[in-house]
């Protein structure tokens, strides 16, 4: 066995090496100049996105001045943009795993319902605040769970199979809060998600925390290489060995998880826990993950673009409210940037691709 | 009968790399039915395209009814009265029989489909094609192909047609859909319509065809034929010997005791093959030999488990496999190098590496960890030894050319220690410079024990490269045997007739 794994020499190896050395220093075959080379690596795609939020930021200074750029306010942007960014790392996945979640935000509510019902309150109160807390993680991870298990086992298309996940999850969020708002009594839960540690919200630590997992998770584990694998051509997954159906119900089932996340941070940042939590979610998610970069047909995408996806769309809030503009012009600027994203990611994919 | 309706003359093809049609000259006349022969890869197919509008050919005249014209796009061969029905039936299939017949060039007016007109002339069309049963009202997804292959050709003829190009219309028919076909065909001849007919079956050919022409390394080796009249025997020396000097690397002699590898015992798969029985020895190379549609593709995936056997086992070292897993196929050290390399064996945008070691990631792994400098270092010796090009194994797969991909693939497989090599049309794409590196990188494996198993449409390639051969003719094993002991006149005459020479 082993002596078959020793690979023989190939004949004139050495030559095609030299020649190939002597080809590379002459810049034959390398990608055009540096700034081509640049642009076209990873750090280059995110450096668009870079130019815009700062752009966003000198168009908040000039119209807001103090106003946008003191620290409380760019802590409530951060603020702003951790829950929908905790749901944005887990598209992230979906996505690149060659899928799409249109029930996050539906799964958001029925988790911050579920953890808020007087029931779970109650034990809560006599046991502890991370009561509610399990509670909303156990709600998103099964939500996920089955949309997970009914695309990979019944081959159910992904769009039909969350959206009918967003109808009913909502549908269920109603009727176990009648419709109902409910209040946060446990206050200790409050204090502590929606508190500081080291001067910087909760909040945001735990965005950061997720982002930093998710980061790792993508490019340095086995299950990112597989995400990537499986979004990127699932026959040849398949024929490599992969367990193609297994993985896609761990990516549903992560982004299920982490909807429970937001959902908990969502209940402590509002007090409450309702059934018309995280309308749109799905859409602002989707978009952040878009445009930072990843392939909507799967297979290529990276953690750090929907990072700046969603704090541009947050900074880009921030700037419309401060200015007192109405929430009807910012979707339109919203839209705006989405095809200009897209549009511009076209043009440096399809540069790439005839290097 | 005597009329040239089409003359082609001096057609040259060429793609990056290959000359896909080297001087092919072709001539039809009305009302006969003329019959294109030659292997895989000899330019029928790209004939086909030029002559429907796909393709602009590089050199060469074609003249239609006298005058020479160029047939820009497919539109332009249509409306001269030329019309191709492909293999894969392009139509829709949500839509009615008679909006398919129209598709394109709707009997409307003022924008409003006019339904009851164009299902009557649907009807009129079915019936002249012999199939009065078939309802313009039906949806086409509910035909039977042979049904659909009638729909595509009313469409052909609600287009005035002169000339009808049919790509294998009988690979997908049973015998009596085939005889009912050729009764429409006669009746479209006797109405003055050209037919090329093109089919790898020799007893068709000698049913309906009036004349053949052989297309060899994309030229015409004989034209003019009868296709009645000329020996069977005239006709595969012309298709056989295609020249291209290959080296293939000396054949190793298989030891008898040599310990059985793959175990293949009596396996069948629903309408693709059955009763397959083969053993494949260490350091053996056994070859699968066939037409496209024979089951020769499916019987590796059927070994692989990416299809469900309906009977039979696999067995490896002994062991027998769980039937219909990949997965199982996988860790008893089976390795698959697919026939669709781009769609079914790379991740294109990924880089080489990565595609090394898809199959093995867990080895680099600890806690899911990946190790990535170890994982490249070992991709990279497997990399360096089958003489990947460019050697930067951080290169997106998609950069490299198809050989260098397709060692990328048993790279990946070389990685897994395998035991077992299934590698289906290892050399398609592949330049033929590089055909000679890869063939000896296959026998390299062989000689250090890997059981390799080999399907392509080459037939010098299975001949010159196995030990042993297996013929396939429809899903049935029509011959097994030393490769030293047939020559491919042989073959040739095994995979289209059958009978003995």
């Amino acid at each position: 066995m082993s002596e078959r794994t020793t690979p023989a020499a190939a004949p004139a190896a050495d030559e095609h090496q030299r020649v190939e050395a002597l080809a590379a220093e002459a810049g034959i075959g390398a990608p055009r100049s540096a700034l081509g080379r640049f642009m076209a690596s990873s750090a280059g795609r995110n450096f668009g996105l870079v130019i815009v939020l700062l752009l966003l930021c000198l168009v908040g200074v000039l119209t807001a001045g103090d106003r946008f750029a003191n620290v409380n306010n760019i802590l409530t942007i951060l603020r702003l943009a951790s829950v929908i960014g905790v749901v944005s790392i887990g598209m992230t996945f979906v996505i690149i795993g060659g899928g799409i979640d249109l029930s996050v935000g539906a799964i958001v509510a029925l988790s911050s319902v579920w953890a808020t019902t007087l029931a779970t309150q109650t034990m809560a109160m006599d046991f502890h605040w991370v009561l509610m807390v399990f509670t909303a993680l156990v709600v998103g991870t099964a939500c996920g769970l089955i949309n997970g298990s009914l695309i990979a086992y019944g081959r159910m298309a992904p769009f039909i199979m969350t959206l009918a996940m967003l109808v009913a999850a909502r549908g269920l969020a109603e009727i176990i809060s009648e419709r109902k708002t409910q209040i946060i009594q446990v206050r200790d839960f409050v204090n502590f998600v929606n508190g500081r540690f080291l001067g910087i919200p909760v909040l945001v630590w735990i965005f950061a925390v997720v982002a930093a997992i998710g980061w790792v998770l993508l490019n340095r584990t086995t299950f990112g290489r597989r995400t990537i694998a499986v979004g990127g051509n699932i026959n040849a997954a398949r024929l490599a060995g992969i367990a193609v159906k297994r993985h896609t119900v761990l990516i549903y089932t992560l982004l299920g998880l982490l909807c429970g996340v937001a959902a908990v941070m969502l209940m402590a940042r509002t007090t409450t826990g309702s059934s018309t939590h995280g309308m749109l979610y799905e859409l602002d998610a989707i978009a952040a993950v878009v445009i930072g970069g990843t392939l909507l047909t799967g297979g290529r995408g990276t953690i750090v673009g929907t990072i700046f996806g969603v704090l541009i769309f947050t900074t880009l809030t921030n700037v419309f409210t401060l200015n007192n503009l109405d929430t009807s012009t910012q979707a339109v600027a919203k839209g705006v940037i989405i095809v200009a994203a897209v549009l511009l990611q076209q043009r440096v994919a399809a540069r790439s691709d005839s290097s | 009968m005597t009329t040239a309706l089409l003359e082609m003359t001096g057609i040259v093809k060429e793609f990056p790399g290959v000359r896909a049609l080297d001087g092919v000259d072709l001539g039809v006349r009305a009302g006969e039915v003329h019959c294109l022969l030659g292997q895989n890869g000899a330019g029928k197919s790209t004939l086909i395209k030029v002559l429907s509008g796909a393709h602009q050919p590089d050199e060469g005249v074609i003249v239609w009814q006298g005058e020479q014209v160029r047939l820009a796009n497919p539109m332009a061969a249509m409306r001269l009265g030329i019309a191709t029905i492909y293999q894969e039936l392009d139509l829709v299939d949500g839509l009615s029989v008679a909006e398919n017949i129209f598709l394109g060039h709707e009997l409307a007016a003022a924008g409003f489909m006019r339904r009851g007109d164009a299902q009557e002339a649907a009807a009129a069309l079915l019936a002249r094609l012999g199939h009065p049963e078939i309802s313009p009202r039906m949806e086409v997804g509910r035909l039977s192909t042979a049904g659909k292959q009638i729909v595509s050709m009313a469409r052909a003829l609600s287009h005035d047609v002169k000339l009808i190009i049919m790509d294998e219309p009988s690979a997908v028919l049973d015998q009596e859909e085939v005889a009912r076909l050729f009764t429409v065909i006669r009746d479209l001849t006797a109405d003055g319509v050209a037919v090329i007919y093109i089919s790898h079956r020799l007893e068709e050919i000698r049913q309906i065809g009036d004349r053949v022409t052989v297309l060899k390394d994309g030229r015409t080796v004989a034209t003019g034929l009868s296709a009645r009249e000329t020996p069977t025997s005239e006709l595969i020396r012309r298709l056989a010997g295609r020249e291209i000097e290959y080296v293939f690397p000396p054949r190793t002699k298989v030891e008898d005791d040599a310990p059985v590898v793959l175990d293949v015992a009596d396996l069948a798969a629903p309408r693709a093959f059955s009763g397959v029985t083969f053993q494949v020895r260490a350091g053996e190379i056994v070859g699968l030999a066939g037409l496209v549609g024979s089951g020769r593709s499916e019987v590796l995936e059927t070994i692989y488990g990416a299809r469900k056997a309906s009977s039979g086992s696999v067995s490896v070292d002994g062991r027998r496999l769980r039937p219909g897993s990949v997965r199982a196929a996988v860790a008893a050290g089976v390795g698959l190098s697919p026939e669709e390399r781009k769609s079914q064996g790379l991740l294109l945008d990924e880089a080489v590496y990565r595609n090394v070691s898809l199959a093995t990631m867990t080895r680099f792994a600890r806690g899911g960890f990946l190790n990535h400098v170890n994982e490249r270092r070992a991709a990279e010796v497997h990399t360096k030894a089958l003489d990947v090009r460019p050697s930067d194994v951080a290169r997106a797969a998609r950069t490299l050319s198809g050989g260098n991909q397709q060692k990328v693939v048993l790279a990946r497989w070389l990685l897994r220690e395998c035991r077992v090599l299934l590698l289906d049309e290892p050399t398609r794409g592949v330049d033929v410079g590089a055909r000679s590196e890869l063939y000896a990188l296959v026998r390299r494996l062989a000689d250090d024990g890997v059981a390799v198993v080999l399907v392509s449409s080459e037939i010098p390639e299975v001949l010159g490269l196995a030990n042993r051969v297996l013929v396939l003719r429809e899903g049935k094993v029509v011959h097994t045997g030393p490769a030293e002991e047939i020559d491919e006149h042989r073959v040739l005459d095994l995979v289209m007739e059958g009978s003995a020479a």
